[in-house]
């Protein structure tokens, strides 16, 4: 189901690609962002001038990014404050190792296990966020804020009671508030509280780029599609959208469901990272840390988050030699950044910078500008 | 704008100078020619105590080492923060990797010691950890070895004792909804042949409030209570225990080591607690008073069993090193596949949390847990 909204959003949102020189220079900036980033990386990794620290966020890095974007969707583009986007990352998560650890014993292509992996960790994410979304979009503000925290707890703690595991014949088999009775300690997949264990790890860095190029192609294509148009009139005006004639509750949960499903493909990209995931981590700490990174990088900017993700993901390793004082050192950091962010005198300095560079840019775009101009005028009447 | 560009270049310039300067920090104990030894635990958090008190004990013991033996293999001591996180446990031992790690002591918690044992296990970085205790660890990795009981063996462990010495109690379990807890418990259940008359579990580390729980033992019956749980959950159980007046005998494992310097505690609550531990800071032998005041000398506290279980591994490593017969700037694989030939083939090690400590070739470690009981606010060995 969230399967085909994906699919015909994505395909309506390529025909609207073409318009709008904004859209065009946001899907620039991301795509650019993310595949320089890759590419330099790699380099660095290669020619052995990243060291190993840095190496090992690389998976990591791309899945926050991910979650930053899909978070963008409910609290940037939908106007929705989401306090539980950990929790879609946990269904995601565990749903993915559990399936990586199936289909893996019959199919030995790593590449194609992560991704069928994620795929079911999204439909899986996506389920849930639609049984979630039905009864609670009817809410507001701040009361949807705090069920969707109430719905992330939950998560982890049903996550906590449940058993997942390969018996001696190598039957999958189930259990719900008690171990499964008579399994080898390794033929356990999810264990309670002990979380996902003894999954390999198969989670590359070419996946990670890949899962961040599809979630920023399916939030910036909604984003620029009729139903995104519609999603971001709701955020604007309700009532004013009620009253032509929108579905609030269609919409909101459209937006809700796309943004669960990305989280859940990122969550089975991180399960898939390590040997081991508890469901602990994705607490309310989580949900949060990928809210700020929404927040850092500018609510509904997409690039932003994908630059804050990133940022504050490796902050917290370089600072390790501070010992005793790393985590007051980002703080500080963190403050810092949200000041200067979003200082009027810098602001208006970089924008200042921006607008000297912008009509050079626009030159060279205007010989062709006419032309699709026209066209769009065309679609629009 | 030129003017502007520059001033904003300069800005930009000076935050990667600050990066960069930041990125490539001095001062580190690594060096080439020492055997380095590093940990990631918990430095910062919830989990802080444990975390600390094994960088404190490995620091220790290094130092002692060193001192004792100018002339033989140097030691360098790091640990690295890993918030208890599996994720940043990665991140810490791969910033030792890049320092030159050639022995890894970790880590100190269980969920990030399973996550490191696989890098470990590829990198073939011989691994002992002081106190990540669950059976994933060492499972699967020839690599990797426990000085701390695993979780089931303190289990079975418990229920052996509780079976031969106090058969006739009603046993009632509170445990945690968390690994390490649950590890022990399903091992204890499955083991244990008396009467278990009730089972409780509890979410959260910062749970306050134990009344339905308390009361489900009181109402079964229950004269022993098995908790196999950390310490600060615990403190709150027996507080509520003794306002309820519900007065059972409680039966703690490792976790429970600790009870006695929670805080906003009151440590008389603690009479009578039972726990099997595998260190006991009043124990007359020789090597424990030694390690105890040298503890108190240096950092001005009692060691808890996590430093006692880094102090160990300390030694036991140096010692395994010196059968090796390599050189401190040997290849660290090259150290890895001698030192699991030497730890598998029949090593003992004695230190201050058991006496002739033997490995299988799964990497657990044979020795014998000392059941306490807490007498007038200090353990006494049963």
């Amino acid at each position: 189901m969230a399967d085909r909204i994906l699919k015909s959003i994505s395909t309506r949102g390529l025909k609207n690609a073409v318009r709008g020189s904004e859209y065009k220079k946001e899907a620039l900036i991301s795509y650019g962002l993310l595949i320089a980033g890759y590419i330099v990386l790699q380099l660095g990794a290669v020619s052995g001038l990243i060291g190993r620290n840095l190496q090992g966020q690389f998976v990591p890095i791309c899945v926050y990014i991910s979650l930053a974007i899909s978070l963008n969707l409910v609290v940037g583009i939908s106007g929705e404050l989401s306090l539980g986007h950990a929790g879609f990352m946990a269904v995601g998560c565990f749903s993915g190792v559990l399936v990586a650890r199936v289909v893996g014993l019959h199919l030995g292509f790593e590449p194609a296990v992560v991704l069928i992996a994620m795929f079911f960790g999204a439909v899986m994410a996506a389920l849930a966020g639609f049984v979630i979304g039905i009864p609670i979009l009817g809410l507001r503000g701040d009361y949807l804020a705090i069920v969707t925290l109430a719905f992330g707890e939950i998560i982890v703690n049903l996550m906590n009671v449940i058993y997942f595991g390969f018996d001696g014949n190598g039957h999958l088999k189930f259990a719900f508030n008690h171990p499964i009775e008579g399994i080898e300690d390794n033929d356990r997949i999810i264990a309670g509280a002990i979380g996902a264990t003894g999954t390999k790890t198969m989670a590359t860095f070419t996946m990670g780029l890949l899962l961040c190029l599809f979630t920023v192609f399916v939030v910036l294509n909604l984003k620029n599609s009729k139903q995104g148009r519609a999603i971001m009139s709701i955020r604007d005006n309700r009532i004013a959208g009620e009253s032509i004639g929108l579905s609030v509750r269609k919409y909101k949960l459209m937006a809700f469901v796309t943004s669960a499903a990305l989280a859940g493909m990122a969550g089975a990209l991180y399960g898939l990272n390590f040997s081991t995931v508890a469901p602990l981590k994705f607490n309310f700490n989580t949900s949060v840390l990928i809210l700020v990174f929404v927040v850092l990088g500018g609510v509904g900017n997409i690039w932003g988050g994908i630059i804050a993700a990133a940022i504050l993901t490796v902050l917290p390793e370089a600072f390790r030699q501070f010992a005793d004082y790393r985590m007051l050192t980002y703080a500080v950091v963190l403050i810092l950044v949200m000041i200067a962010t979003y200082n009027p005198t810098i602001k208006s300095r970089v924008s200042a910078i921006w607008a000297k560079l912008k009509p050079v840019k626009n030159k060279d775009k205007d010989k062709d500008k006419p032309k699709k101009a026209k066209k769009a005028g065309k679609e629009g009447a | 704008m030129k003017k502007k560009f520059t001033r904003f270049a300069a800005v930009a310039m000076a935050g990667v100078m600050a990066f960069a300067l930041a990125s490539c920090g001095g001062g580190h104990p690594f060096k080439k020619d020492t055997l380095n030894l590093g940990n990631a635990g918990p430095l910062t958090g919830g989990a802080a105590i444990y975390g600390n008190a094994v960088d404190r004990g490995g620091q220790l013991a290094v130092n002692e080492i060193n001192a004792a033996n100018p002339d033989g293999v140097q030691l360098a001591w790091k640990a690295e923060d890993d918030e208890a996180d599996p994720e940043k446990s990665v991140n810490a031992y791969n910033t030792l990797m890049d320092k030159g790690l050639n022995i890894f002591i970790g880590t100190t918690t269980s969920g990030a010691g399973v996550a490191v044992a696989e890098k470990a296990d590829e990198d073939r970085v011989f691994t002992l950890t002081p106190s990540a205790s669950q059976v994933a660890v060492t499972e699967g990795h020839d690599n990797v070895f426990q000085l701390c009981f695993n979780d089931p063996n303190q289990g079975v462990a418990a229920a052996q004792y509780i079976m031969a010495n106090m058969k006739d109690k009603k046993v009632g379990i509170i445990s945690q909804q968390n690994d390490y807890s649950q590890g022990i418990k399903e091992k204890f259940v499955s083991e244990f042949k008396g009467e278990i008359v009730a089972q409780e579990v509890f979410a959260k580390d910062d749970e306050k409030d134990f009344t339905a729980q308390l009361n489900a033992m009181k109402d079964a019956g229950a004269d022993l209570v098995f908790v196999p749980i950390y310490y600060t959950p615990a403190a709150n159980i027996l507080t509520q225990a003794n306002k309820m007046g519900y007065a059972p005998t409680f039966f703690g494992v490792d976790g429970m080591d600790g009870i006695l310097t929670a805080e906003n505690f009151d440590a008389s609550l603690a009479e009578g607690v039972m726990l099997l531990t595998p260190f006991v800071a009043s124990a007359n032998e020789e090597a424990t008073q030694k390690f105890v005041k040298a503890y108190v000398d240096a950092y001005g506290e009692e060691p808890n069993q996590f430093a006692a279980d880094a102090y160990d591994c300390v030694y036991a490593v140096y010692n395994a090193f010196n059968q090796t017969g390599l050189e401190a700037t040997a290849d660290t694989a090259e150290i890895c596949e001698a030192m699991i030939k030497v730890f598998t083939g029949g090593f003992t090690a004695s230190g201050v949390t058991g006496a002739e400590m033997k490995w299988n070739a799964t990497g657990q470690v044979d020795k014998t847990p000392k059941a306490c009981v807490i007498e007038n606010g200090v353990y006494v060995q049963k």
